[in-house]
């Protein structure tokens, strides 16, 4: 494996320590190595390296430049609010402090190219100097001239200077419109199965074996891969699990090569995980002590989600199911719906265009607040009277964004609403305030129709699902 | 780097007067973006930053008559020759009012000073992009430095560009290399590759990317170049990125894209949302019956958001504010083909999901 580094310009130990901190990264490291060439020699002016997160691409560049020990400034491009900061960290990296002090208030990229011109002639280069950007994709953003001056910068400074830019947006999307130095790209490939099993063995624990650690995360990469490939993921969850599945082992239950035992016992527990971990919902401290602390009952996890924590009063969840049946129901079906006696419906064919997909695929549509309130009181059961404090509770769950608003903030008098919860919200509150709502979906519409109370049964057709 | 040639050989040459006396102002499109700092700059390469001193002037004219009335030498008959060289030429003429073009030019042309204006650019309809008070004062010689070799000619290129030159110190590892060179050259399949190039771009600076990509590949234990390393540079030149990209998504990502384009099929390219997606998503998984990809819908929007961050789908409009998340309308970046020749690629895809995506009817 070492075979592969080996270059002239550069110390064959370093080399080897190289090749230990890379696993799987040889290939790439390799080509890097030889663009880079010998230090004293100009290589190519600037590099663009794309690939996924956590492909390695910033790990193999920092382990190649500071194992070589070759001059070089990283720059991430998220601290960089104003260039000025991008140009006073690579003076300072190459000149010290001095020559960061020399630029202007508010620099701009002329003032840099003149310091830099200044103090590479006070100290030339021996050696390539490298300027590492990482998440170079926020570079579009700054000022147009920016991107293809850096591109060019060995040739603006006249110096031995390279400038690798990585990202993982490809290249195609950065190129300006009026065209600029088109850099080397290289891509890194994302690991694949064999490779991040070997990656990810490699943070063994001390106290057991290799072997074990191994079909650990043989299981993990069984249950994440198919979701999940992201290194730096998969590492975190590797180290949160861990305990849970020693469990038996440290309890005496189970023996190491115990396969199927410990598969039984972590697997709902990874399945746990990626619903609640794995999207962030609850923190990995939250997580560890849930572990701890051994409910066996599988108690709900408090999540950052709303619907998993959000108390309400008692007629803001009636609103609430009111707004939602006025978002995704056609206001013409309200009088059917909702009054006693409404009459024969005429069947209309007339459907508009955008009414031919479901309601339930493209979002909530807007409504006024009459019509919530007259669906409020025709759901409500009990004789409720408009008073203030109804009307405030709908502006509480505008706060909570439970509602939005989507009229103007000036027009008092006919406000209009959108629901921004989903079918599980609302199934979740209407299991507590004990009605039985039954959906009813066709392919022309999405009716949710009130069963108890004082309606009378309603003809049900294809797709019915009782909450 | 030709005008840069020029110069020297003119400075080399003639070593009394003209030579010593000429002065050089450099100034470049992408760093003087404005004409404050262009002004600036003239003044610093001029050295007249003592003169000049805290004057404030009224005008860009007056600005620049005074720094070239400075320049004039003692026995004030006759002042310093300047030469202004604007490197990307274009962008000058992207400046408001084109005040420095025309002082330059109005300058040079009314014989005040002695001073020469040498603009370069890649852009061939520069001209254009003039104002009519700046073109007329534009003594219209143009020099055009185009290239268009034939395809012998451009194997010539490589063979210079690969070669060894005369003054190599190992004189013998120099003829073996420059035996191989030839050898290489005139290989069948390397023609090939060299002749795709060609088709695609006859400039000189691709082709250096090629030969790079090609000599690195080339050792101490290696010491010459193969056709074998000619192709894999091709390859890696000629690769699709978002391909590349593709290839790295995980099952579930892949999924969404395949029911995206499956969405833009039937509904010929009309914006989707996350809903539709998951639904077309759905559908698939009803027909297949295999719980498998049974995933909860915060984990496919976790996907979602994850293609949207690198850029393979876009939304329609950036009003983020008023729509949900999962409502918000979306475009895909990818192409057809591009998605079905990703899916060959792909490692260990299933075969029920490259099915699915070859059906006509989702």
């Amino acid at each position: 494996m070492s075979a592969l580094l080996q270059h002239g310009g550069y110390e064959e130990e370093s080399l080897r320590r190289v090749t230990g901190q890379l696993p799987c990264r040889d290939v790439q490291a390799g080509l890097l190595l030889s663009l880079m060439g010998p230090p004293h020699q100009y290589s190519y002016p600037s590099i663009f390296i794309y690939g996924h997160r956590s492909s390695g691409k910033s790990h193999v560049m920092h382990v190649l430049l500071k194992e070589l020990e070759l001059p070089h400034a990283t720059v991430g491009c998220v601290e960089c609010l104003s260039v000025a900061v991008l140009f006073e960290q690579v003076l300072l990296s190459f000149f010290g402090c001095d020559a960061a002090s020399l630029l202007p208030r508010s620099p701009s990229l002329s003032d840099f190219v003149r310091v830099y011109r200044q103090q590479r002639s006070q100290c030339p280069s021996k050696q390539t100097r490298y300027i590492v950007m990482e998440k170079a994709e926020l570079l579009r953003d700054a000022d147009a001239n920016l991107l293809p001056a850096l591109l060019r910068l060995q040739e603006l400074v006249e110096d031995n200077v390279t400038v690798v830019l990585l990202s993982e947006i490809v290249w195609d999307k950065f190129r300006p419109n009026t065209g600029c130095f088109e850099p080397l790209l290289l891509h890194f490939p994302d690991y694949s199965k064999g490779e991040l099993q070997q990656v990810l063995s490699r943070d063994k624990h001390p106290s057991y074996s290799a072997e074990f650690y191994s079909s650990y995360i043989n299981i993990l990469l069984g249950v994440f891969f198919s979701v999940c490939r992201d290194l730096r993921e998969l590492r975190h969850l590797a180290a949160l699990n861990f305990p849970k599945f020693c469990e038996p082992l440290a309890e005496g239950k189970v023996k190491e090569t115990d396969a199927h035992k410990l598969w039984r016992n972590i697997e709902p527990h990874l399945k746990k995980a990626m619903r609640t971990v794995y999207l962030r919902e609850v923190s990995s401290l939250q997580w560890e002590q849930m572990q701890q602390t051994e409910e066996r009952d599988t108690a709900a996890v408090r999540g950052l989600s709303a619907h998993t924590h959000v108390e309400l009063p008692y007629y803001s969840k009636f609103l609430l199911i009111a707004a939602y049946l006025a978002s995704y129901n056609p206001a013409r079906t309200d009088k059917r719906f909702f009054l006693k006696h409404h009459g024969k419906i005429r069947k209309t064919n007339f459907l508009k265009k955008n009414e031919k997909t479901s309601n339930h695929l493209l979002g909530p549509k807007p409504f006024p607040l009459d019509r919530l309130l007259a669906i409020f009181y025709s759901v409500v059961d009990s004789r409720v009277a408009p008073t203030a404090s109804i009307f405030s509770q709908i502006s509480s769950l505008v706060t909570l964004q439970l509602l939005t608003q989507v009229s103007h903030a000036d027009q008092l008098d006919a406000p209009k609403y959108k629901c921004a919860v989903s079918m599980d919200f609302i199934c979740a509150i209407s299991r507590c305030v004990c009605t039985c709502f039954l959906i009813h979906g066709s392919r022309r519409e999405n009716r949710i129709v009130q069963v108890n109370g004082p309606f009378t049964s309603f003809l049900l057709k294809e797709n019915v699902f009782f909450l | 780097m030709l005008l840069k040639c020029v110069l020297r050989d003119l400075q080399e040459e003639e070593e009394e007067e003209a030579g010593k006396n000429l002065l050089q102002v450099h100034l470049n499109g992408l760093l003087q973006t404005d004409d404050r700092i262009a002004l600036k700059e003239i003044t610093r390469q001029l050295h007249l930053e003592n003169v000049v001193g805290d004057k404030v002037f009224g005008s860009f004219a007056e600005n620049l008559s005074f720094l070239l009335e400075a320049l004039k030498k003692g026995d004030r008959s006759s002042s310093r020759p300047v030469l202004f060289v604007l490197d990307e030429f274009d962008l000058f003429a992207a400046h408001k009012n084109q005040t420095l073009l025309y002082n330059l030019l109005d300058v040079s042309q009314s014989a005040q000073a002695p001073v020469a204006v040498v603009g370069v650019t890649c852009r061939l309809d520069v001209l254009e992009l003039l104002e009519k008070r700046v073109k007329s004062r534009f003594s219209h010689r143009q020099i055009h430095l185009l290239s268009d070799p034939t395809f012998a000619e451009y194997l010539g290129r490589v063979r210079t560009r690969l070669g060894l030159p005369d003054h190599f110190p190992d004189g013998r590892f120099a003829a073996d290399w420059n035996a191989s060179v030839e050898t290489l050259c005139e290989d069948k399949s390397v023609e090939e590759v060299l002749r795709r190039h060609f088709n695609s771009s006859k400039d000189f600076r691709s082709l250096h990317v090629l030969l790079m990509l090609c000599l690195s590949r080339v050792s101490v234990a290696k010491p010459s170049i193969r056709p074998a390393d000619l192709l894999e540079a091709s390859r890696l030149c000629f690769a699709d990125a978002k391909a590349n990209m593709l290839h790295g998504l995980s099952i579930l990502e892949l999924c969404l894209i395949i029911a995206m384009k499956h969405l833009n099929d039937v509904y010929e390219g009309e914006p989707f949302n996350l809903q539709m997606v998951h639904n077309e998503f759905k559908k698939f998984l009803q027909r297949k019956s295999n719980s498998m990809y049974n995933f909860d819908p915060p984990v496919i929007l976790k996907a979602f958001e994850h293609l949207q961050q690198l850029e393979m789908i876009r939304p329609v409009d950036s009003s983020s504010a008023k729509t949900q998340r999962e409502y918000q309308l979306m475009r895909l970046m990818l192409d057809h083909s591009q998605i079905m020749e990703a899916l060959q690629k792909y490692p260990q895809c299933p075969t029920e999901v490259k099915q699915w995506a070859m059906s006509a009817f989702g």
